[in-house]
């Protein structure tokens, strides 16, 4: 083993049934240091994570711990919890039917019985330590996605680990919960405690990491100290090839020629049962729009009510001028609105069914029940858009489940383009997914909107909003609090903005 | 609704809300009873009969409520009680076999039963239905081929058992004649008592009984918080098992014959008991208690039928459906409330309250 | 040959089908004459098929027919309608008190008989159409849902009848008895054919509408379908009702047969069969995809089952005994697990020789 290293994981395989998710990885974490594990979706990280909490059996390789010459056996989350990983999973995994500090001590092996008055006051002291705003006795389900996420943080964090593992803990947290997360890493890292952070966001990747081992599709691209691997040289480790510099990408393409005045969407008081107060927006013909806020904002759930996803209660939306009804999103999609939603695992695949399923099901549903697509239609737009968003799948009748996220994103992406949209709602197309991905749907953005569609396109990162956008919408506390366009439309005005400093 | 109404509602777990709504439920029903029904039902004995007559009820429906905790059921118990009975019955009056012997057979049946089930269910990862319903076919069938006619069982230890009365003190009443009538309870109320209690401590304080609920409410995520959720399901379904077996000879011993024929649709009225109770078939959610009172509520109902003088059978399918459709669309209405208050909206504002403090 | 195997076993109907040649294997070396058919008359002179197989297609068919309509609820609700044994009853019961009105031993049909299961195909419709609003609006999980009928559904039978028994003789009516046995001068038994009609319309209705999609993709994410422009709830009843035409067809069937009713023991546990032919049929109980052909195979092995083991002199009593051995027996070697060990034991084997990379079996998902 390597001098100081608390984990050493040599020549790991993984087999899936006709993919090699991991072929011959090595990976190795020294004591007090914060390892940020990069690679595209479907590189393998998620997969390296769970060989290595014993989520998967591996095929191949060996794992050694410190202190211990010989290969550890892990063959469950029980295992590695026992010889002290402990880790944080991308989805939440916590049970929404347990109380916060029930959900914070099970499964550990310090306790023994359960004693109420005890958990639930060294829960408290220790969300109260964290400045995690809930108690210990509330039910999981009942809290807020990013307290959840907290509280999984906090669980891992209070198990006496060597090795602490975060895959993606910080999509679903926002700047200031980022930063409290930071903190905690730092000093567990004084401590002594070995990190493996995985995120998408570059940005934090600089803030808190000291060492980068980037994968590429499942194999080992190469061990990096921070300061000697500069961004761009990253993400085109991440990429296997040079990236064409993406800030340009708006200058490339051109606007929209036709008739730029015409309204397409207006809506007016608009109202939904989701906890928006009413606003007013509006869309012209071949404009890249987007909203922006802070996570809770309302930005989500003012599309969803333009969109019917949620109940709609007051107000009023008119399409080219004239006035339409939209309660349910079939009505949407009949006025040519389309929607890809936030959530893709929860909302957008329909994980069971095939790629070619999954991308007809939007155009089938607006045909009617009574019509439905010949096979010959049918695998003539499939292969048209698998084509045309170069989607990497096996076959159209693979099921979606086995893509990785940015490959289902582009059949989502794929199955609202089929409709032939006049306005499209893009809901966070880009959230954990791969820059090369991410990329190409900001291109598709522009390209799609210089062709005369309107698009709505949200997203965390600014950057992309100020690289798509010609317009922003500025939320605040599920209000509309401002519009900025033009020479306003730059990170400082957004911040003001958002915080409310230009009054 | 208040708002402070429905803060508290949040604020509260789901199983003790369903727990609350059962409570509620039981007390106002029996209350109707005992003013619209007259003293019948305000007579201890009448309420002691509720436990005397269902005592096998409470065991199997307790055993029920476990396996549906913990996301799985088990359709197989009403059989396993049958097989019991005509397995003792066969044991005491054919095979001169004593109590002890009997109870050991009814115990070896259930936990056989339990552990064959727990292992397809849990190692196999065979759907739970498919398993307990074979199960339930197994145990019905090898009834009939144990003895194919129900008798009476005429062992004399057997009879002297089954006749024991325990006479709960100050809670007689006098008759007509003025005489003094004692209540009493029989021994299998002492053990559904001890059931209760036993399996209502193991789920609150030890760590397995957490584990129950944890599984229950997402397996995927127990696995990964570490617990072995395989084990956790294949005790589940040992100590349904068990229970089954223990009721059935509870059973047996209230009914003192052995018959292809008894217990049939116990386990429907367990699960709707169990339901009642406030236990969740999607798993994670419910309690002991609640149980308990969801047996007594269900036979409470009955009791009701029949004395209003609705003797004839359908009468008590229908009200039972009846009651089981108000209590579940209860349930439904009131859940979807809770949770349609979006979660996010409070601690939000928490967050943003924060903010603009900093 | 070897990739061939493995294709044959991973395929979804391998365990209806192999079920079904080993019954025939097992009946073909205990007793060839099983599969004997005779062309014969029945006590009105008609010529009439009969042998052990016609038995299993006639009486195979209210099996066959609920597990059309159970594939589809499973699919769309990811959950079992264990009423329809209890619809069944109401059907039939709806039946008789059309035909006969209130004398239960008539001289003559009140209305003729395609009416009279009309209104019973509409009356269990709405029995069905409850179930699914409980399931659809209310969220209770269906075989909760389903609870309430199956307690209730039988005595609500008998009361439809003022819990009388009437019978409908051949002197009232001789065609009534059509639908259950057989139409003179056809020897073979009228169930096989409406099995056959409802195949054909259900295929027909898969085909030409847009049916099977919906219901795969609302019962794998109804939140994602409603995103799509479907209604969830909807297709959720869609799939009741049609599930509550079946039981209305198999409880017309059933009445025939009988020509009377007893509402306790019509159809017993026929819901638990049913189930059982949707799970032999390879269908997910959890929901989602499906495949009605898999189901109708699966309703028809286990009426196989019971007509060989009534051929051993088997009581009927003590048959769901062995049905169980047969049961436990099929699903285990369907069970994913197992079949993923017996897979690598044939890889282990086969390792000595060319090693072919990405054969390894399916359904290993975690």
């Amino acid at each position: 083993m390597r001098e100081g290293a608390v984990l050493e994981m040599r020549g790991i395989c993984k087999f899936f049934p006709g993919v090699r998710a991991l072929e011959n990885v090595d990976f190795t974490l020294c004591k007090g240091e914060i390892h940020a594990l990069m690679g595209e979706n479907g590189a393998g990280k998620s997969t390296l994570i769970k060989v290595l909490t014993g989520v998967y059996p591996m095929d191949g390789g060996e794992i050694f711990l410190e202190g211990d010459t010989r290969a550890a056996v892990i063959r469950s989350p029980q295992d590695a919890q026992k010889v002290g990983i402990s880790t944080v999973y991308q989805e939440i995994t916590l049970c929404p039917n347990l109380s916060v500090a029930e959900n914070m001590y099970i499964g550990r092996d310090s306790v023994k019985g359960v004693n109420w008055k005890k958990m639930n006051e060294d829960a408290d002291k220790i969300l109260q330590s964290l400045d995690i705003p809930a108690k210990g006795s509330r039910q999981l389900g009942s809290c807020s996605i990013a307290v959840q996420q907290m509280v999984a943080i906090a669980r891992a964090v209070d198990m006496d680990c060597k090795v602490l593992i975060l895959d993606e803990p910080t999509s679903s947290l926002d700047e200031q919960e980022v930063a409290k997360l930071f903190g905690l890493m730092r000093d567990l890292k004084k401590k002594g405690v070995g990190i493996i952070f995985v995120t998408h966001f570059l940005d934090q990747v600089y803030e808190v990491c000291d060492k980068i081992t980037v994968l590429r599709d499942g194999k080992l691209v190469g061990e990096y100290v921070i300061e000697d691997l500069p961004r761009v040289q990253l993400v085109s480790k991440m990429l296997g090839k040079d990236l064409d510099d993406m800030s340009d990408i708006k200058s490339e393409s051109k606007p929209y020629d036709g008739n730029k005045d015409e309204t397409v969407l207006e809506c007016r008081g608009l109202c939904s049962n989701a906890g928006i107060k009413p606003f007013d927006f509006h869309i012209n013909k071949g404009e890249v729009n987007g909203f922006t806020g802070l996570l809770g904002s309302g930005r989500s759930e003012c599309v969803r009510a333009i969109f019917g996803a949620d109940k709609v209660i007051g107000g009023k939306v008119m399409m080219n001028g004239k006035e339409v009804k939209i309660t349910k999103p079939i009505q949407a999609m009949n006025c040519g609105i389309a929607y890809l939603p936030e959530d893709r695992k929860n909302d957008g695949i329909v994980a069971d069914l095939s790629v070619k399923e999954n991308i007809l099901l939007a155009l089938q549903v607006m045909k009617g029940f009574f019509k439905p697509l010949t096979t010959a239609q049918a695998n003539e737009f499939t292969e048209q858009y698998i084509k045309l968003l170069d989607i990497k799948t096996a076959s159209a009748n693979t099921p979606i489940k086995a893509l990785s996220g940015g490959n289902q994103q582009k059949c989502i992406l794929a199955r609202w383009l089929l409709t032939h949209p006049q306005y499209l709602i893009l809901d966070e197309p880009t959230r954990g997914i791969d820059v090369g991905t991410k990329i190409d749907i900001q291109k598709l953005v522009l390209k799609l909107a210089s062709e005369g569609t309107s698009i709505t396109f949200i997203s965390s990162e600014t950057d992309e909003m100020l690289r798509t956008c010609s317009r922003l919408v500025v939320m605040r506390d599920r209000k509309v609090v401002g519009e900025l366009s033009g020479d306003d439309l730059n990170q400082n005005m957004i911040m003001n903005t958002i915080a409310g400093g230009d009054k | 609704m208040n708002k402070k109404l429905t803060d508290k509602l949040r604020d509260m777990s789901d199983t003790n809300l369903l727990l609350t709504i059962t409570l509620f439920v039981f007390v106002i029903m029996y209350l109707c009873a005992v003013i619209f029904l007259g003293e019948g039902f305000l007579k201890p004995q009448t309420f002691l009969n509720l436990f005397n007559n269902n005592a096998s009820l409470i065991i199997i429906s307790c055993g029920l409520s476990l396996v549906m905790i913990t996301g799985g059921i088990d359709i197989s118990v009403g059989g396993v009680m049958a097989l019991v009975c005509m397995s003792c019955a066969v044991n005491l009056d054919l095979n001169g076999g004593n109590v002890f012997t009997s109870l050991l057979i009814a115990l070896c049946i259930g936990l056989a039963f339990g552990i064959g089930q727990g292992l397809l269910i849990a190692y196999l990862d065979i759907q739970p239905f498919i398993v307990t319903l074979a199960g339930m076919f197994l145990a019905r069938g090898l009834t009939t081929i144990v003895h194919t006619n129900p008798f009476n069982v005429e062992n004399e230890q057997f009879v002297h058992l089954r006749e024991t009365r325990i006479t709960v003190p100050g809670l007689g009443t006098v008759n007509k004649h003025g005489k003094y009538i004692p209540a009493y309870i029989e021994i299998g109320v002492l053990v559904a008592v001890a059931v209760v209690i036993i399996l209502f401590a193991v789920l609150r304080w030890t760590k397995t009984g957490r584990n129950f609920y944890a599984v229950g409410g997402n397996p995927q995520s127990a696995l990964m918080l570490g617990i072995n959720v395989k084990r956790t399901r294949f005790i589940s379904y040992v100590i349904c098992g068990l229970l089954a077996g223990i009721g059935g000879y509870v059973y047996f011993m209230h009914v003192g014959s052995g018959s292809p024929s008894h217990a049939s649709g116990a386990e429907m009225n367990a699960i709707a008991s169990s339901i009642i109770g406030g236990t969740m078939l999607s798993g994670g959610v419910g309690n002991i208690i609640g149980t308990l009172f969801g047996v007594l509520s269900l036979c409470t109902i009955k009791d009701i039928v029949s004395s209003i003088g609705l003797d004839d059978a359908w009468w008590t399918g229908i009200t039972i459906a009846l009651m089981l459709c108000i209590f579940l669309v209860i349930q439904s209405v009131i859940m979807v409330n809770k949770h349609s208050n979006k979660p996010s909206a409070d601690s939000t504002d928490e967050k943003t309250a924060k903010k603009s403090a900093g | 040959m070897k990739n061939f195997l493995k294709k044959l076993v991973g395929m979804q109907f391998f365990i209806p089908i192999a079920a079904l040649l080993l019954l025939a294997l097992f009946n073909l070396i205990a007793d060839p004459s099983f599969f004997r058919i005779t062309l014969g008359q029945n006590s009105n002179g008609d010529p009439v098929l009969s042998g052990y197989l016609i038995t299993i297609l006639d009486y195979g068919s209210e099996l066959a027919i609920l597990a059309i309509g159970m594939t589809l609820v499973t699919a769309a609700t990811g959950g079992q309608d264990i009423s329809v044994g209890a619809g069944i009853a109401i059907a039939g019961s709806v039946i008789l008190k059309m035909l006969c009105g209130s004398n239960t031993r008539p001289t003559e049909l009140q209305m003729p008989i395609m009416l009279a299961f009309f209104i019973a195909v509409l009356v269990s419709i709405a029995f069905s159409c409850f179930n699914g609003v409980l399931v659809a609006y209310f969220n209770i999980q269906p075989m909760v849902a389903t609870l309430i009928l199956f307690t209730a559904g039988r005595s609500i039978a008998a009361w439809i009848n003022n819990n009388e028994l009437p019978i409908i003789s051949s002197e009232c009516s001789r065609s009534f008895s059509y639908f259950g046995n057989f139409i003179p001068g056809i020897p073979i038994p009228t169930p096989v054919f409406i099995v056959a009609i409802t195949i054909v319309i259900i295929m027909l209705l898969l085909k030409f509408t847009t049916l099977k999609l919906y219901t795969q993709s609302v019962g794998i994410n109804p939140k994602s379908s409603r995103l799509n422009g479907l209604n969830p709830e909807l297709i959720k009843i869609t799939a009741f009702a049609i599930l509550g035409v079946c039981v209305a067809i198999s409880g017309l069937i059933k009445v025939s047969r009988l020509s009377t009713i007893n509402y306790s023991v019509i159809a017993k546990d026929i819901e638990m069969d049913a189930i059982l032919a949707v799970a032999l049929g390879g269908n997910a109980l959890s929901g989602g995809k499906f495949s009605t052909w898999g189901s109708i195979l699966g309703a028809y092995v286990i009426q196989f089952l019971t007509t060989t083991l009534y051929k051993l002199n088997v009581s009927s009593d003590a048959l769901p005994a062995y049905k169980a051995v047969v049961i436990i027996i099929l699903v285990v070697a369907s069970s994913a697990t197992v079949r993923e060990k017996v897979g690598r034991f044939f890889k282990e084997l086969s390792s000595g020789n060319a090693s072919a990379p990405g054969a390894g079996k399916g359904g290993v998902k975690a």
